[in-house]
């Protein structure tokens, strides 16, 4: 169950009105409100929650939505974005009264640029498609969120993405450059640009990870990096969390910043190895998987130092990649973790907190722990570089109270993490996923700065309401409903 | 009009000390750390001055974990040194510009200043401006509320993000009191590549080269004709190499056979070199003159450098491929002109950076915004200082 803002009558009463007003500004195919047609975009990647909206609208220029946020604000109609709708946090879970502004359609790579080392694209582009644009140039672009076949560069920003390999190359906050950026007044504002570092005001750093609270992105400038010569990874497999926990340490410590350093429990390993037959370890209680990069040469310099670190802390065993498919292999079953959970449990919840690296091993143990008070299994997984962790929560929809129980869990572990000195999300976003906890991790001076910012930028909050800020104390929202699953 | 000295400052030893004086203040305040950059931007209108030069120490120093926390008037040198004694360093490598700005006999730059300027070296290149190795960040607000945003952790998309938003605002929308920075290990070695090279045209096309190798450049400045640093004498192209001592060895090979001609400069020299391209050492700024920093996009760095030779007598500096142009000359409307028109024909942004005070009064010290953004930014200011206290007219006249 969430509480949401109950949905305004007004807006609904005038729902043919409103919807015939969108027509005349997105064209054609762009407005849909066919009950069947909604269907897809009722929820995200958090399918626990369902929610169909007024309407959807997929705009296929930043004048369309311009004009689209416009016409909503004069009419007091709520907005909520959309990228792909791959969110772990249900930061695109629509409102009844909202309307959905889809930025698929907004695909269209502007330009690039080798020489100053960056491109422009639409928000609509997928953070794959960027690489593959640049990528037989021997360039990429860093962040790799585990979605990235799937979700958008405009979705990104809004969520500032991490994955696997920001260890080295940083969050999406780290590799922008500039955006195009609507107010809900439909004013279009050129944020940053093509160079480095605007004065004034850091706008591009407020809107990043703003989940859609301050306005929407339609056009993206990212940099882009030249790739290394290549890159392997080296498996190492110990007998418990502590000694794997204590070589991330000292792997950390030594001077060496792997390209990736990600941890997996024994749950993990065994769910993974079903699924991708890597040649994961199964007797092993922990393993990590470090990536590297370079020249051949480098990285065997690299890897035997990181081996001969590893080589402290009594590995059952380890395992360094002779050849580039060897090191695919390896991040097969990484890559493939949430799936693989996926088949050895009806349903899962990902959590993302991330913590000091330091209590890695004491958080572990609580996890495993509370996985017992549950009755709930858990398989972890996470970079462990930098104390982002996704234990998988695993439980079965069908049982409410088996979906209950696993809301409760995550939230403990949640608290866990700031209670040890880390945060709530690492990367996934607060949504509405982890709304309601962010009293845990802030005071209410805090949330009430924050949320006078929001009010900065949006003083109707009509922007993807009910994500972000818990719903109590806000007049703006009105009346609140705590809705269906 | 600057700071009038006749009521002191207040400098409190404690957060709550500055929460209270911002509570108690009746008039504007000039925020500042040790003031080493006081001549940076516009005059504030303030009559008092509020330091956190005495908020000082290193809380929290975890070497495996990347993470050094110190409150805001700790010193870089101090921090520094914490760092190097763990064979780690800051990753933006934020510079020293007392001597840039006419002040090198004043007390080093506090490391809540660095943040609240957002001022960066040559390593921004790699990714990370200092904003972006801000991992959390404890500041008082106008109302002399203390709050608090992202933490310890590496990565966190926990709620807005006030530690970009607070860092490169000069003290404008918060008083910063704690700063938690993302470290990196020094490198084992370090080696720089000196390309000769005829103009800034070819500069910037062997910094380019260089930057779009896969060997891992973190640092590409150039001196123009007759600027030197650390021995070296332009014009000249350098790229620097930081890394195990394999791979610079090894990197080293392969970029000086890509680009003929080229020298290498390793271990102190090349320190050296860096930490005076770091503070803009090699422009000799004078008392008098103006200094600006310009950001374009790199390839537009030779047609900005044309432009303003053409107006006046401007010394230059290049840095981060080509696409920081640290600019300097004689102080007047008319070099400030040429400036700002230098900047907006190629699509970037200056920043005024030193100028006599009567000049920096009445001259915008950074681009206009646009209407919409213009009203965002007195929205977002007033969010969080509506009263005005923090560093009026510092950034804009009435922000």
């Amino acid at each position: 169950m969430i509480a949401l803002p109950a949905p305004k009558p007004d807006v609904l009463g005038r729902r043919q009105e409103i919807l015939a007003g969108l027509r005349a500004l997105v064209p054609g195919d762009g407005v849909i409100s066919e009950a069947l047609r909604l269907r897809p975009y009722e929820t995200d990647g958090l399918s626990a929650y369902r929610q169909p909206p007024l309407a959807v609208v997929l705009p296929t220029s930043t004048a369309q939505v311009a004009a689209v946020l416009r016409f909503c604000h004069e009419n007091g109609v709520r907005v909520v974005p959309r990228g792909a709708g791959t969110s772990l946090s249900g930061g695109a879970l629509p409102l009844a009264d909202a309307v959905v502004i889809g930025m698929m359609r907004m695909n269209r790579i502007l330009d690039v640029s080798l020489a100053d080392r960056l491109a422009v694209v639409e928000a609509g582009v997928t953070n794959l498609g960027i690489t593959k644009a640049v990528e037989a140039d021997g360039f990429f672009y860093a962040p790799d969120p585990s979605s990235q076949l799937a979700c958008m560069i405009g979705g990104n920003v809004m969520m500032n993405s991490g994955g696997a390999h920001c260890l080295k190359y940083g969050v999406t906050a780290n590799n922008l450059l500039g955006v195009k950026f609507v107010t809900i007044e439909g004013e279009v504002i050129d944020i940053g640009g093509t160079h480095l570092d605007a004065a004034g005001y850091d706008w591009l750093g407020i809107i990043t990870g703003s989940e859609g609270q301050l306005g929407i992105v339609t056009e993206v400038t990212v940099r882009i990096l030249r790739a290394a010569e290549g890159q392997r990874a080296m498996l190492a497999a110990f007998g418990g969390i502590e000694v794997a926990g204590a070589a991330v340490d000292a792997i950390m410590a030594s001077g060496v910043i792997p390209v990736a350093l990600e941890f997996m429990d024994k749950p993990c390993i065994h769910a993974c190895e079903a699924f991708a037959h890597a040649g994961y370890p199964l007797d092993a209680e922990a393993m990590l998987i470090i990536e590297v990069e370079g020249s051949l040469e480098e990285q065997d310099a690299l890897l035997s130092k990181i081996r001969d670190i590893c080589a402290r802390f009594d590995p059952i065993s380890t395992r360094v990649a002779t050849s580039a498919e060897e090191s695919l292999a390896i991040w097969k079953g990484r890559k493939g973790a949430f799936g693989a959970v996926g088949r050895i449990s009806p349903d899962y919840l990902c959590m993302d907190g991330t913590i000091p690296t330091g209590e890695l091993p004491h958080v572990l143990r609580r996890i495993g722990e509370l996985s017992e008070a549950y009755e709930l299994g858990v398989a972890n997984v996470f970079h462990a570089g930098d104390g982002n962790l996704h234990p998988l929560i695993m439980f079965d929809a069908n049982d409410p109270e088996s979906f209950h129980k696993a809301e409760a869990f995550g939230a403990d572990i949640l608290k866990l993490c700031v209670e040890v000195g880390g945060c709530l999300t690492g990367e996934h976003g607060v949504g509405v996923e982890k709304r309601d906890l962010m009293g845990v991790q802030f005071t209410r001076p805090e949330l009430a700065q924050q949320r006078r910012i929001k009010s900065a930028f949006d003083p109707e909050w009509l922007l993807n309401p009910a994500k972000v800020f818990p719903l109590e104390d806000n007049p703006a929202l009105g009346p609140i409903l705590a809705a269906t699953e | 009009m600057s700071a009038v000295l006749e009521v002191p400052d207040m400098a409190p030893g404690t957060e709550e000390g500055i929460a209270t004086a911002l509570r108690n203040a009746a008039a504007p305040l000039v925020i500042e750390g040790n003031g080493s950059k006081r001549g940076m931007l516009r005059p504030v209108q303030a009559a008092r001055t509020l330091s956190t030069r005495n908020l000082t120490g290193i809380t929290l120093q975890r070497p495996q974990e990347m993470v050094i926390s110190a409150r805001a008037g700790t010193t870089l040198p101090e921090i520094e040194a914490a760092l190097a004694a763990h064979g780690q360093m800051l990753v933006a490598e934020p510079p020293d510009l007392r001597a840039m700005m006419g002040v090198a006999e004043a007390p080093p730059p506090t490391i809540g200043g660095l943040v609240a300027a957002n001022l960066s070296g040559p390593r921004r290149i790699t990714g990370f401006a200092l904003r972006d190795t801000v991992l959390g960040i404890r500041f008082v607000n106008g109302e002399g509320e203390v709050l608090r945003s992202g933490g310890r952790v590496h990565k966190n998309v926990t709620g807005l993000d006030l530690c970009k938003l607070l860092a490169g605002s000069h003290g404008t929308l918060g008083v910063i009191t704690e700063v938690t920075l993302k470290v990196g290990p020094l490198p084992e070695r370090t080696a720089t590549l000196v390309v000769p090279v005829a103009d800034e045209v070819a500069g910037v096309a062997a910094l380019s080269a260089g930057l779009t190798s896969p060997y891992g450049v973190t640092g590409a400045a150039m001196l123009p004709a007759g600027m030197s640093a650390g021995g070296i004498e332009g014009p000249a192209a350098l790229l620097r190499l930081e890394d195990v001592e394999a791979s610079v060895t090894y990197r080293t090979e392969r970029l000086r056979a890509a680009l003929p001609g080229s020298r290498v400069v390793e271990e102190v020299a090349s320190r050296r070199l860096w930490s005076a391209i770091r503070d803009v050492a090699p422009l000799h700024s004078q008392a008098g003159e103006a200094v600006w920093r310009v950001s374009v996009r790199p390839s537009a760095a030779p047609g900005v450098a044309a432009a303003l030779r053409g107006a006046f007598e401007a010394r230059l500096l290049l840095d981060w491929g080509g696409g920081l142009i640290w600019v300097a000359g004689p102080a007047s409307e008319e070099t400030h002109a040429a400036v700002m028109d230098a900047a907006r024909d190629a699509g970037g942004v200056f920043t005024l950076f030193r100028a006599p005070e009567p000049l920096r009064a009445v001259l915008p010290a950074m681009p206009a915004e646009v209407p919409a953004l213009a009203a965002l930014s007195a929205r977002v200011k007033a969010a969080l200082d509506p009263a005005g206290r923090l560093n009026p007219g510092r950034m804009r006249p009435g922000l």
